[in-house]
């Protein structure tokens, strides 16, 4: 069964997205539970447009992206670690556009 | 799996860079609006009554910077008669949506809106500059004139003071670039939260103790209305490369930025050490360490056609101009160098300020070029050729202190 969650890109990350804001998604079926670590490299290799350096730094998020998970830092929820359950939403902001 | 807020039980929804704490909603917001409030009652920023200007972008740090001058104005009876002063550039599509997020503000917050243009200002638009000076060295004219702009444009209104939502990340960003290039004029003065008193408009940074990630968090639970774009005319390749420096350090210590500004306040400079003197432009009365001030040198070379002069090295770039803008200014550059009446009549006390020099520095500079006569002083090979008025001196310097009230800081953000 595959995993069921909305993305949300906003303060700047959406223009690495063709400018597209909020992303349904579903994340094929794999034998162990789906982190957010595997999470990232997924919504690189499969909806990213363009600078993907300006989006992943490493394994991770690049420093300056805020990340929420169902509206709460994802620095309280494990970070990378963290398992995405089924209608998760994930918000990435970027903090590294014109203020 | 959430945690539990430090300060009361409900749940947690964000830590907090600095503390390292975990919050709820409520009790983040007031941390935050609390420990602004600390930052202007602990540095006396305002006085009641005042007039202040929000110099506001459209973008996420003025957009909160707003809101909360709002809240604490209203909370702590500051007094202050609030204004948004928002600066158009010019560049088709990209000030055109900021400005509308500027005024979708103006009307949720209930503060009176003004916007200067740059045309106004400096009778060029950003997009004319561009399509003058192609793609490359836009940047170093955004940058330069836009330091100039909110200064200018908070004249126009008659404030007291001006706000910008600088942040503590901006300001680390700027003390490890001013060390990384060796500026240690800036790099003093960067740390400061008012730039500009010495009869200048003072300007202040509230938030010169608030991370960027609470300011984003902060708009994001308060969903306030905010504009985010990349300047469609390329970003600052160095200050991008000092802001992934500062960001990458955050996430491996989250202190450091703090620590780098307190590194920068508590840095002291030896009194031998020659520091670079502020003056006024002899042209636009701006500060400026330099005769003539950058955004003047830049103009000149716009309006003459050429475009290039005012980018390059800054010897360079002013020898050009003196030989583009003729004799009269190419000897006023020089003028330290020169023997003159001016400066034997009103040579500095050993305790002038810089400043006192500074205006017998550029004043000289307006004799020179006003073609005023003189010389009662009889200097041997006086470089003003016995052409100045020694009155005329005495009364030329007082109008150039008047000049200096209406001046500004710069500060390299
Ligand atoms: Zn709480
Ligand atoms: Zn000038
Ligand atoms: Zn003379």
């Amino acid at each position: 069964m595959s995993i069921p969650i909305t993305l949300e890109f906003s303060g700047g990350a959406e223009l690495l997205f063709d400018r597209q804001k909020r992303h349904d998604i579903d994340l094929p079926k794999q034998e162990n539970p789906w982190r957010i670590q595997e999470l990232l490299p997924w919504i690189r290799d499969n909806i990213l447009k363009e600078r993907p350096e300006l989006f992943m730094q490493g394994n991770t998020v690049r420093p300056g992206i805020l990340v929420l998970v169902n509206d709460t830092d994802w620095e309280l929820m494990g970070e990378l670690e963290y398992n995405l359950q089924p209608n998760d939403r994930i918000i990435f902001i970027s903090t590294l556009h014109g203020g | 799996m959430p945690l539990a807020c430090g300060l009361c039980d409900k749940q947690a929804i964000l830590k907090r860079p600095k503390t390292g704490d975990a919050l709820c909603k409520e009790c983040f917001f007031l941390a935050f609006e609390e420990e602004v409030h600390q930052t202007i009652t602990d540095a006396s920023l305002f006085i009641k009554g005042e007039t202040v200007a929000i110099g506001a972008s459209g973008g996420k740090d003025s957009t909160v910077l707003a809101y909360v001058m709002k809240i604490l104005n209203e909370r702590y009876d500051y007094n202050l008669n609030l204004v948004l002063l928002s600066i158009d550039e010019g560049i088709t599509g990209y000030r055109d949506d900021s400005l509308e997020s500027v005024k979708r503000n103006e009307i949720q917050y209930g503060l009176p809106l003004k916007i200067v243009s740059y045309e106004e200002l400096y009778g060029w638009t950003m997009d004319a500059i561009v399509k003058q000076i192609g793609l490359k060295n836009n940047c170093t004219f955004c940058g330069v004139f836009r330091r100039q702009a909110l200064d200018r444009g908070a004249l126009m209104l008659k404030v007291d003071k001006i706000v910008t939502g600088h942040n503590a990340d901006d300001v680390a960003e700027t003390v490890i670039m001013n060390v990384l290039r060796g500026d240690i004029g800036r790099l003093r003065r960067c740390t400061a939260i008012t730039t500009g008193t010495d009869g200048a408009l003072p300007r202040c940074k509230p938030f010169k103790y608030t991370y960027e990630k609470e300011i984003v968090m902060y708009a994001y639970f308060r969903k306030l209305d905010y504009f985010s774009t990349e300047c469609i005319y390329s970003p600052n390749a160095y200050r991008g490369f000092a802001r992934a420096y500062i960001k990458d350090l955050e996430k491996i210590r989250p202190s450091a930025i703090i620590d780098i500004i307190h590194s920068g306040e508590s840095l002291s400079v030896k009194k031998e050490v020659k520091m670079p003197v502020q003056g006024v432009c002899v042209r636009c009365g701006y500060i400026s360490s330099n005769t003539v001030c950058k955004a003047c040198i830049m103009l000149e070379g716009l309006n003459k056609g050429l475009p290039r002069l005012g980018i390059g090295k800054t010897h360079k770039e002013r020898l050009k101009m003196a030989e583009q803008i003729g004799e009269k200014e190419d000897s006023s550059i020089n003028s330290q160098n020169l023997k003159s009446c001016v400066s034997d009549h009103f040579r500095p006390k050993s305790n002038s300020t810089s400043f006192e020099k500074n205006q017998l520095d550029s004043f000289w500079v307006q004799i020179s070029q006003s073609g005023q006569s003189c010389c009662k002083s009889n200097t041997v090979g006086c470089s003003c050729q016995r052409s100045v008025v020694c009155k005329d001196v005495t009364a030329g310097i007082q109008s150039s202190v008047e000049q200096q009230k209406i001046n500004s800081s710069v500060i390299d953000f």
